[in-house]
């Protein structure tokens, strides 16, 4: 109930997107009613379309996000780990972190071809310096005196590694995985819109150049609301993940 | 004894710089040894030549101007509609009730994917462009200025009550002052996204500016040119990433966080 009140103005807008168009206040040929972009919805996933594109996005999106989160954690604490690894890599980590990742798209299409596999290294590349850039940040902020405890305890510098540094540089690392998220579904959708070939950019552009618009809407919230999804499904993982601090 | 610094200065961004210098000769060297094709991967001097040729001929400077002015102009209505819209939110009963669920439902959504309606409303032009860009800074600016808004210190505004400021005052004088280091954080997530967002949709709608530039030169295999691009871009945002943060500091000298430096 509380939910429902909450998102009432959403429903709201959604009155409006069904009658304004009906009522032609705003002309339909620019938004069609929400009834017909759920029919088209329907149809989209009836034949096939949505469901194909939509496997195709989900795969590139997981190769190239868990390729950097994976490749960022272990650069990142690394780096944090040994300091000679630090001073070589983290100038260039500096210098690349404020380049518009879009900018990458092209030059994977040069070296990679038109297909997946420049999809995935955009988002990989992409998603990759903010997570380094936060396990970094987490891994040197581990309190010393708890390295040097452990370590006086008798622990390895593996068992510290593991058992020390990864959980305290935890909530910093999932923040930035979390940013590595958001990214990844900006880089999948944009290199779709640019190489085209396969997945729910592509779908979504193909038909707005077609004039397919109700089904081009339909398309367009898919990915808003599955980018949504995940950012929340992600949001409790992250909360249950840390639970244990509290 | 200041020499000795100095010079343990000039070891130490050596030093730091090692790895970039190293990757610079190294990219030369395989281009120099045919190690890949130049197709794949131009010399660095072929690159920085190209670069200079583009600059000196105007064109490099004329697509740099037309992919900041849809970056800046997106950001600058992102930033005042932002403002405002946070302060309201965080202010009015009315505005939040209404646009509270809006934010948090846009806030992690991919903004891109609305591209072709985008270009379906507004057309393929200037107009298109900036409006995508405003759309996807916008939200993190709402964010950071309700939140910053709602935690200005309530003594700070009772006291400014109680001295008889009116609400005018207390806005200029007090809250906006107070939020103003965490607002401006909010500005420093959406410059960026302005120009990854700016660069996108010339790279998918075309029309100059460096995202067109750089797909045009994809599509004619003229790698210098793309590789070209990759720099200008890095650079400009670079540097616009730094110029925000000189912004914060003079902006901010008053603030205990400019004291803590």
């Amino acid at each position: 109930m509380s939910a429902l009140k909450r998102y009432l103005p959403l429903l709201l807008l959604a009155l409006v997107w069904e009658a304004a168009p009906r009522l032609h206040i705003i002309d339909p040929a620019s938004v069609p009613p929400l009834s017909q972009v759920a029919t088209a919805w329907w149809d989209l996933l009836r034949s096939g379309d949505l469901v194909s594109n939509g496997l195709s996005s989900l795969e590139n999106l997981s190769a190239g996000l868990a390729l950097g989160v994976v490749v960022g954690i272990s650069l990142g604490v690394l780096m944090a780990w040994y300091r000679p690894l630090d001073e070589l890599v983290h100038p260039l980590v500096r210098a690349l972190y404020p380049m518009p990742k879009s900018a990458l798209i092209p030059v994977m299409i040069l070296w990679l071809g038109l297909g997946s596999a420049s999809k995935i290294a955009s988002i990989f590349i992409g998603c990759l310096l903010p997570v380094v850039l936060s396990a970094y940040n987490g891994a040197r902020g581990v309190d010393r005196v708890l390295i040097w405890s452990a370590l006086a305890a008798g622990a390895s510098r593996r068992a510290v590694l593991w058992e020390v540094i990864l959980p305290s540089a935890l909530p910093e690392i999932l923040a930035g995985t979390r940013n590595a998220l958001a990214l990844s579904f900006i880089l999948l959708v944009s290199s779709e819109f640019v190489i085209g070939q396969r997945g729910l950019g592509y779908l979504i552009s193909f038909l707005g150049e077609g004039g397919a618009y109700d089904a081009m809407f339909a398309g367009v919230l898919t990915v808003a609301a599955v980018g949504f999804l995940a950012d929340r499904v992600y949001l409790a993982v992250m909360r249950s993940a840390l639970a244990w601090r509290e | 004894m200041a020499r000795v610094s100095e010079r343990s200065g000039w070891a130490r961004a050596l030093r730091r710089n090692a790895l970039m210098l190293a990757l610079a000769v190294a990219w030369e060297l395989a281009a120099r040894l045919h190690l890949t094709t130049d197709f794949l991967l131009p010399s660095f001097f072929t690159v920085m030549r190209r670069l200079a040729l583009d600059t000196v001929s105007g064109q490099l400077p004329m697509a740099l101007a037309y992919t900041l002015y849809r970056a800046l102009v997106g950001f600058t209505l992102a930033a005042v509609l932002g403002v405002v819209l946070g302060i309201l939110i965080a202010r009015v009963r009315l505005a939040r009730w209404f646009f509270d669920p809006l934010v948090s439902v846009g806030l992690p959504m991919p903004k891109i994917a609305f591209l072709p309606v985008f270009i379906l409303w507004f057309g393929v032009f200037d107009e298109s462009k900036i409006l995508m860009v405003a759309f996807s800074a916008i939200f993190p600016v709402i964010v950071e200025a309700a939140a910053a808004t709602e935690s200005v210190d309530r003594i700070l505004i009772w006291s400014a009550l109680g001295l008889g400021a009116g609400e005018r005052r207390l806005l200029w004088e007090i809250a906006l002052p107070a939020a103003f280091p965490q607002i401006m954080t909010g500005l420093q997530v959406a410059l960026p996204i302005s120009l990854i967002v700016a660069v996108l949709t010339e790279m998918a709608m075309g029309g100059e500016g460096l995202g067109a530039t750089m797909m045009q030169a994809m599509r004619f295999a003229d790698s210098p040119g793309v590789f070209a691009g990759i720099i200008a871009i890095a650079v400009a945002g670079s540097v616009l990433v730094k110029a925000m943060e000189i912004v914060r500091r003079r902006l901010l000298v008053w603030h205990a966080e400019a004291e803590a430096r």
